[in-house]
């Protein structure tokens, strides 16, 4: 195993007085696909927020790609070009077109002229099947459009790491399975991931490994096949067994 | 008085009617029309008939006075054009650079934003009038060289303070209705929180703000009257003039009908604004 992408020693962090992330260790090798599980609450959105440094950890680091993005005098601005997050309710810029989402970043933060931006986002935009929606506004785009313009949106910055937090979750059961594809595939190209997400089949079909969070600790970890057909905690069971129940699995 | 409050709902009643039934709208616009030939014949006939009339009449609408003075009035309302013209422009650029002071936020700029504060505070706080007559006679008294005497232009200066102070609040109002959600996203793209105001804040909350921002260029465009009381010929002050020439009020009727003349277009203008954004919202919620 070389340099791990995303190494986690012992983040802890609180609002308030309630801890939400109790000690969480982890390192993720380059090209694995890490997949969150976990109840809501159990820590999984504010672990990846803590990554991209939107919320400071309280304590313990973080370290990407051998940077350590939790030291206090690191530029938090330079740490976020390396790192993608894609949000559960998509955030893409109401006001620009789909285009100017996505060449945003890579213009005013990796200083491309606009042509070199664009000919970059039309690229991805017809990677994945969206060119004719460049010059519309998001309002116009169905969730699950959106959401695919959000991945594009993070890609653009071309990241080591990206995380994704419930991509999923806000979108209608029919537009799922598109935004699943073009996680697929990114995990196919071997881009590094860290995937927060309901979605257990998905996640046994796409993760390398699963980390099964409870209360603000990974409680269990391990290959898809053994968390989910053979937990050896009772609460992953608990948990398992409460999907089940919904018929989410 | 009870007329316009009246008034707007039955044309809102008569419009909706229209879309739904396709019938109607024309018993509705029968019956508003009639109801307003009634009031208003009865306001006129019960002013008309009142014992102070014919001297009210002579002093305030006299069509001869209108005929002498009215040029020259309109004339000097072009000082209230420019000034208003000038003072939104400079109101515009300033009173965001106040309300993006005041949005910034860490300990080490809590002196700037304390500045914001006060700022806003105190020129909300002041009439106006008094703000103009202290610049208006302070500065120029003051005799510093290089420091433009014209009373005229500390007006300006006076009403730019004054108008700003309402203008960033509305600003900052539009600032902090952009969610969170929004400059999460700009920064995680690696832009610095300056850039994400830029690019990705403020642009939307201009956009929010234009109906109310508008609002507060009708209270300017009247109050550009108040710089008069330093001295520059305006509007008012011409047809204070030619009020005390030929003591009769008729030429302050004059310079009222000239800023209603400028308000009302802009005033249209917002009710369409604010109209046309309720319709995008209902649109988008479909």
């Amino acid at each position: 195993m070389s340099d791990p992408a995303l190494l986690i020693e012992g983040v802890r962090k609180s609002f308030g007085k309630a801890e939400v992330l109790r000690g969480i260790d982890l390192a993720v090798s380059e090209h694995e696909v890490i997949c969150l599980i976990g109840a809501s609450g159990s820590g999984k959105s504010t672990l990846l927020r803590c990554i991209n440094l939107i919320e400071p950890v309280t304590a313990g680091r973080i370290v990407v790609g051998g940077v350590e993005v939790t030291a206090p005098d690191v530029d938090e601005n330079r740490i976020r070009t390396s790192i993608g997050i894609v949000f559960q309710s998509f955030n893409l810029f109401p006001h620009m077109t789909v285009l100017a989402n996505i060449t945003l970043g890579p213009r005013k933060v990796l200083g491309q002229s606009r042509r070199e931006a664009e000919e970059q986002g039309m690229a991805l935009l017809e990677r994945f099947g969206l060119a004719d929606r460049r010059s519309e506004y998001p309002d116009r785009l169905s969730g699950g459009q959106q959401q695919r313009v959000a991945i594009m949106r993070a890609l653009a910055m071309q990241p080591r790491l990206l995380l994704l937090d419930e991509v999923t979750s806000a979108l209608d059961p029919e537009l799922v399975a598109a935004v699943l594809d073009v996680i697929r595939e990114l995990a196919d190209e071997g881009m590094t991931m860290l995937i927060a997400t309901h979605e257990m089949g998905f996640a046994r079909d796409i993760a390398s490994r699963v980390c099964f969070l409870d209360a603000g600790v990974i409680l269990e970890q391990g290959p898809p096949e053994q968390i989910f057909s053979h937990p050896r905690e009772e609460r992953t069971r608990q948990f398992l067994q409460r999907i089940i129940a919904a018929g989410r699995m | 008085m009870a007329l316009r409050p009246g008034r707007r709902p039955d044309a809102a009643v008569a419009s909706r009617s229209s879309r739904i039934l396709g019938r109607g709208a024309g018993r509705s616009a029968a019956i508003a029309l009639v109801s307003t030939v009634v009031v208003f014949t009865a306001i006129t006939l019960i002013v008309v008939n009142s014992p102070g009339w014919p001297e009210f009449k002579a002093s305030f609408l006299n069509w001869d006075e209108v005929k002498v003075w009215f040029p020259d009035i309109a004339r000097h309302f072009w000082v209230n054009v420019k000034l208003f013209m000038v003072c939104e422009a400079v109101i515009l650029v300033f009173a965001l650079g106040i309300a993006i002071l005041r949005s910034l936020p860490g300990p080490v700029l809590f002196p700037f934003r304390l500045m914001a504060i006060v700022y806003t505070d105190l020129f909300r706080g002041v009439p106006t009038i008094l703000v103009v007559v202290m610049l208006g006679l302070g500065v120029p008294s003051l005799q510093l060289s290089g420091v433009p005497t014209s009373e005229l232009f500390w007006g300006g200066v006076a009403l730019i303070l004054v108008y700003s102070a309402y203008v960033a609040e509305v600003y900052r109002a539009g600032i902090e209705s952009v969610h969170p959600s929004q400059e999460a996203a700009a920064r995680s793209l690696g832009l610095s929180r300056l850039q994400a105001l830029r690019f990705v804040i403020v642009p939307q909350a201009v956009r929010r703000v234009i109906p109310p921002l508008l609002n507060d260029f009708i209270g300017l465009q009247k109050d550009t009257a108040l710089v008069a009381i330093i001295g520059p010929v305006e509007a008012f002050r011409q047809a204070d003039i030619a009020q005390a020439a030929d003591f009769n009020f008729t030429p302050y009727l004059c310079a009222a009908a000239l800023f209603v003349l400028i308000t009302i277009p802009l005033a249209r203008f917002t009710d369409w604004l604010v109209a046309r954004d309720r319709r995008r919202q209902f649109a988008g919620q479909g």
